[in-house]
């Protein structure tokens, strides 16, 4: 369900922004005001001496917040403000948050750039349900989290206010497609990229799980604020030359499967993907959505770099040191299109195999060796090849004599064979191996016994030793979620059992258990499904991380290389176990030319939407238009009925444990709907069309629909000017945009609204925020088509009672935005509060508690807008 | 060139061992029914017969011996798979002897012997069915986890999923393969289970052949040059019903072996031999 909850937030917020960070004390100055504080104390951060200066100031603020409580001086202002400009104060911030709107879009220069931040923030809080306030009857007061996250972020966004902002707000996108996983860091990002403020309500929330991490993410922050804080200074001056271009350059260090090392450079905050694709064209590989960039982490663990993220935020203090290398294991590499991709897979595999991770026996070490010396010597030459020329291969952990001289009698018997027939025999025979493609995790079972959780293709097999003692196929898995250092399946029950079950595992930690989590929900988006699941960027309730796999799955990728059409490149074979003896002789390679690389890489990209949008990323000025559509269309979503009875207080003592973090995948549920569901679904009230269309690409706003289904509510008018707004604004450079990776269609959700009327707010002209309370429930299907019945129906949600048994929980992630726009720096913060529970749980009162908890950390903050997505999962009628 | 998991079925030597006269009175039976020598020893020898002359392997016969009633089932004592034999420890104390002439021969034949040492672990033969892509190892009184362990150890190409069996001696008590992808499955409340669990677990596709009675659902599967699919199962006369279930697979050569007499004694037909093959191996 989505309440917003608009007008108030805003106004606190712009009012405490600007006495904070320009002490300018102008309260009762509305919007206007409050913009031109705004758009001065940006121009002055863009100046050199000034941004620093404040931007330091923010960030000892923001410190001492994270201990403690938001700053003083900020609360009273806002009430003030508030209190002054009263109905005037109501109008603007829904202006704002049209305008809000419109800057997530392209960003509009004209408008007032606070509330548009401030507008912007709210938005994306959406996801999280942010009740505004005390108006709501019903849910029981509504707090301000999001603004006063907002205020803090205001604060910070002044300082720095510039081209950076304009990239977090990217990210904040970015990552909000990208699920739990990402939400986490995000808020470790945001964390430390904002100031402390942010942390501390996300980190309570979180606490059980991230203690350790807290600390960790502390000290991050500091460094990363420092950091950021040199960069704003960069950036700043950059912005005082108005162009954003000039970015810190960092190099790379890539090891790629032949044991060579590539060295290119990088802007500071590239996303991960810029880096691939430098690999990629180095590589000359097409088809690389079977490959990955990966980096070790503070504890030495594998991590894969996510692409549409920024490798700094991902890296953290690690080295820029990464391996390329296989992400997922073609089940049959003899459909690969391009002997090269085969080629690099036999690498890949040749390392699995010396180092032990893919275990075979003797007589397949043999023959593979044999078919690698094929491959890279080709012909067996007795005269050139004796016995030693094989030492410096590698076939085996532990090799032996013995091995080598089968190796070499049964390389013999090759002759003739070509270096890719013999890597496809490789291949063919690798390919059986039961471990092939398995990634293993160390874990224990629900009594403490060791064993290892394997994701592959099919599945999740789990291993004691050796042996398998359990395998869950996707199609037998519900749900997938963790919590704390927990990993959880949900199984579909079996023919004779009447109820899922929900099996769980011990990780070593919480990374841990978010990783294993990660490499499913990517396993089985690559695998199984036909196309990646929109991470749903309207930010529908929720439960948890928004990480989704946003590359291309092995169908997809399948038909792109199908469609391949060039001569075979030319590659030179080596032995990754030779080169890397020799590392004298290893190729380096530079790539320092951003420019082309980049050129390259959205060339390249063609087929894919979002990979070519990602390859843009690096530029700050490449704003994506398309996705500030998307971004539009989601706000659209929140499509408001207005009805007229709030929803019922409830006074169940439901409370909001701020403990757990669950993170769920929804997709894993969805991925069979049949077609009945979507028949249901087609009888979509014609809101879902609505949202469709604003869905689409284009923007179209259809105003006049708009104003049929959204009588008399002024906020439902200014958000259709909102809409407006992008068409009629062409897009600047700087401006923050959301990146746009999302395809076109988005399927998705359901809106039901209950809602309190939006012209009441206007009415009231409390301090208080008049609610508007506008209840979503969202149902979020992953339909494996590109249909546009994304709108699931409310008959659906009966799976909702199916859906979890676990305890209450709850989330809450806190992103912080600060984007440039012409000049003026938005500051958005969004709070996101996930709530989990069983589907009796009381969500209106869960969140309300949870409002309030978060106001009375921030008192001295006002909520702008809430947004309650109520996501209830759908249930799987067929098997 | 033998790939990897290529020609499941093809065999070229048996091993098998002749019947011991302690078998009559001595032999470890689940049931308590009487055993009658004489039969026990036409049935071998008609066994020995089919393997030798009809399908053409080579036949090793270790001689009896009357110290060890049980071992004329010469599978629960080694598992090879390729070129490699892992000479298991039997679950039964009184069996473990059995294994040293099998060891002996077994290296005769050159095959990679790994021998399992570990005090803790116990394996029967009759718990391992490889099908070609996968082994799945019964978790029986006869086999426990360790064992398994070994065997996964020994044979690492493949994937290793344990079942649990119960009520059932063995878990090829109730299934064997009889093509492959074909597992034929007795039909008893164990024998599904079994057979279910084996599906979960098993990243392959299975067809199953059921038949009614599960002592007939351990049949040999030979794939040989020559004579195509060959399948070694009961006689109508012992189990009629699942004869007719067999005699479906036209495209078999189908030869029913009778097992009556060493059925009493829980023999079923792999029980009586280990299948070698030596010619594809690298």
């Amino acid at each position: 369900m989505t309440t917003e909850v608009g007008s108030e937030t805003d106004v606190k917020k712009e009012p405490e922004k600007v006495p904070e960070v320009q002490q300018q004390t102008e309260p009762q100055q509305t919007e206007q005001p409050d913009k031109a504080a705004d758009s001065a104390a940006q121009p002055a951060s863009a100046s050199d001496d000034q941004p620093q200066e404040e931007s330091q100031s923010a960030e000892a603020k923001s410190d001492p917040e994270a201990a403690a409580s938001p700053e003083p001086s900020s609360p009273p202002a806002a009430g003030g403000q508030k209190k002054d400009k009263g109905i005037s104060r109501f109008l603007p911030p829904w202006l704002k948050r049209q305008k809000s709107l419109s800057q997530d879009k392209p960003a509009e220069s004209t408008e007032p750039p606070r509330q548009e931040s401030v507008e912007a923030v709210k938005e994306e809080h959406e996801e999280t349900s942010q009740p505004k306030e005390e108006a709501d009857g019903e849910g029981g007061a509504t707090t301000s989290t999001e603004q006063t996250e907002e205020v803090k972020e205001v604060k910070e966004v002044k300082e720095v206010k510039e081209v950076k902002e304009v990239k977090e707000v990217k990210e904040v996108r970015e990552e909000s497609r990208a699920e739990e996983v990402q939400v986490e860091e995000k808020d470790k990002e945001e964390e430390k990229s904002i100031g402390s403020a942010d942390t501390q309500p996300v980190r309570e929330e979180k606490e059980g799980e991230s203690e350790v991490k807290e600390s960790e993410e502390q000290t991050e922050k500091k460094e990363e604020k420092k950091e950021e804080e040199q960069v704003n200074q960069q950036e700043t001056s950059v912005l005082s030359a108005l162009k954003l271009k000039k970015m810190k350059m960092v190099v790379c260090h890539v090891t790629l499967l032949d044991g060579s090392q590539f060295s290119c450079e990088v802007e500071k905050r590239a996303k991960g993907q810029y880096l691939f694709f430098q690999v990629c064209e180095q590589l000359n590989l097409l088809e690389k959505d079977y490959f990955g960039l990966s980096f070790k982490d503070n504890a030495e663990q594998r991590c894969w770099l996510d692409p549409t993220k920024e490798i700094k935020r991902q890296i953290r203090n690690s080295q820029w040191q990464f391996a390329f290398s296989v992400k997922f294991y073609p089940p049959d590499p003899s459909q690969l299109t391009e002997d090269i991709t085969r080629y690099l897979l036999c690498l890949q595999l040749r390392q699995d195999i010396a180092s032990g991770r893919l275990p075979c026996s003797f007589v397949t070490h043999a023959l593979l060796g044999s078919y690698t010396l094929q491959a890279e010597l080709g012909d067996h030459d007795p005269e050139e090849h004796r016995l030693d020329y094989i030492s410096d291969f590698q076939f085996a952990p532990n090799q032996t004599k013995e091995l080598e001289e089968k190796v070499v009698e049964l390389h013999k018997s090759h002759r003739g064979m070509t270096p890719a027939q013999a890597d496809a025999q490789f291949l063919e025979n690798a390919k059986k191996l039961s471990m092939y493609g398995v990634d293993l995790h160390h874990a224990k079972d629900s009594e403490g016994v060791d064993i290892m959780l394997g994701v592959c293709a099919n599945g999740l097999l789990i291993y004691k030793d050796r042996l398998r003692i359990n395998r869950f196929a996707w199609p037998k898995i519900l749900k997938i979620s963790y919590k704390r250092s927990n990993f959880y399946i949900k199984i579909r029950p079996g023919e004779a059992e009447q109820f899922e079950s929900t099996v769980g595992f011990k990780l070593p930690n919480h990374r841990a258990a978010k990783r294993v989590w990660k490499v499913c929900v990517e396993h089985h988006t690559f695998f199984r499904l036909v196309s990646p699941e929109q991470p749903t960027k309207t930010k529908f309730l929720t439960l948890g991380s928004k990480f989704r796999y946003s590359g291309r799955t092995q169908a997809q990728t399948r038909q792109a290389s199908s469609l391949i059409d060039r001569p075979a490149p030319y590659f030179q074979r080596t032995s990754s176990k030779r080169i890397s003896r020799s590392l004298d002789g290893a190729p380096v390679v530079n790539v320092s030319d951003y420019s082309q690389a980049l050129t390259a890489g959205a060339g390249e990209n063609g087929p894919s939407l979002e990979l070519n949008s990602d390859s843009k990323s690096p530029q700050v000025e490449v704003v994506e238009k398309p996705n500030e559509d998307a971004d539009t269309s989601l706000t659209s979503e929140t499509a408001f009925e207005t009805d007229k009875g709030g929803a019922p207080e409830r006074k169940s003592k439901l409370r909001v444990q701020g403990e757990n973090i669950y993170v769920r995948h929804s997709n894993l549920m969805l991925e069979d709907l049949d077609k009945t569901q979507e028949d249901v679904l087609k009888h979509q009230a014609s809101i879902s069309e609505l949202k469709r269309s604003f869905m689409e690409a284009t923007p179209e706003p259809r105003p006049s629909q708009w104003d049929k289904r959204l009588t008399g509510s002024p906020a439902t008018t200014l958000r259709l000017q909102a809409q407006g707004v992008p068409q009629q604004t062409p897009p600047r450079p700087g401006t923050d945009s959301r990146d746009a990776s999302k395809p076109p269609v988005v399927k998705t959700e359901m809106v039901t609204i209950s809602d309190t009327f939006a012209a009441q707010k206007t009415e009231i002209s409390t301090k208080e925020v008049p609610i508007v309370h506008t209840e979503t429930k969202t149902i979020t299907y992953e339909a494996a088509q590109l249909d546009g019945n994304g709108d699931g129906e409310p008959g659906v949600l009966m799976t909702a009672q199916t859906i979890t048994s676990e305890s209450l929980c709850t989330t809450t992630t806190t992103h912080i935005t600060k984007t440039l726009k012409g000049g003026l720096s938005e500051t958005r913060i969004e709070k996101r509060i996930v709530i989990t529970g069983d589907s009796d749980i009381d969500h209106d009162q869960a969140l309300a508690q949870a409002i309030k908890e978060a106001k009375e950390q921030h008192p001295d903050m006002s909520v702008t807008r809430v947004v309650v997505h109520k996501e209830t999962e759908l249930a799987e009628d067929d098997d | 060139m033998a790939g990897l998991m290529s020609g499941f079925g093809s065999f070229t030597h048996a091993v098998v061992r002749a019947v011991p006269q302690s078998l009559a009175k001595e032999a470890l039976r689940t049931g308590s029914q009487e055993v009658d020598l004489l039969k026990v020893r036409e049935e071998y020898d008609e066994y020995v017969s089919v393997l030798k002359h009809r399908l053409g392997l080579e036949v090793v016969e270790l001689p009896a011996d009357d110290a060890l009633p049980d071992s004329v089932f010469v599978e629960d004592v080694a598992v090879v798979c390729g070129d490699t034999a892992l000479i298991t420890r039997p679950g039964a104390e009184s069996r473990r002897k059995e294994t040293e002439a099998m060891k002996t021969a077994l290296t005769e034949l050159g095959l990679n012997i790994v021998e399992m040492t570990d005090e803790s672990a116990t394996l029967d033969g009759g718990d391992v069915l490889f099908t070609g892509r996968e082994f799945f190892v019964g978790l029986s009184k006869r086999t426990n986890q360790r064992g398994a362990e070994i065997l996964a150890d020994v044979f690492k190409d493949y994937a290793v999923s344990t079942v649990p069996v119960q009520d059932r001696l063995h878990l090829k008590t109730v299934c064997s393969m009889a093509a492959p992808g074909l597992i034929a499955i007795g039909s008893s409340e164990p024998a599904q289970k079994v057979l279910k669990i084996m599906q979960q677990m098993s990243d392959h596709k299975y067809d199953k052949l059921t038949v009614p009675d599960d002592y007939a659902a351990n049949c040999i599967y030979m794939n040989l040059p020559g004579k195509g699919d060959v399948l070694l199962h009961c006689t109508p006369e012992e189990f009629p019903e699942s004869a007719k279930v067999f005699e479906k697979l036209k495209d078999h050569m189908l030869i029913p072996v009778n097992n009556q007499e060493k059925a009493k004694v829980d023999g079923g037909l792999t029980c009586l031999s280990v299948l070698i093959n030596k010619k594809n191996n690298i």
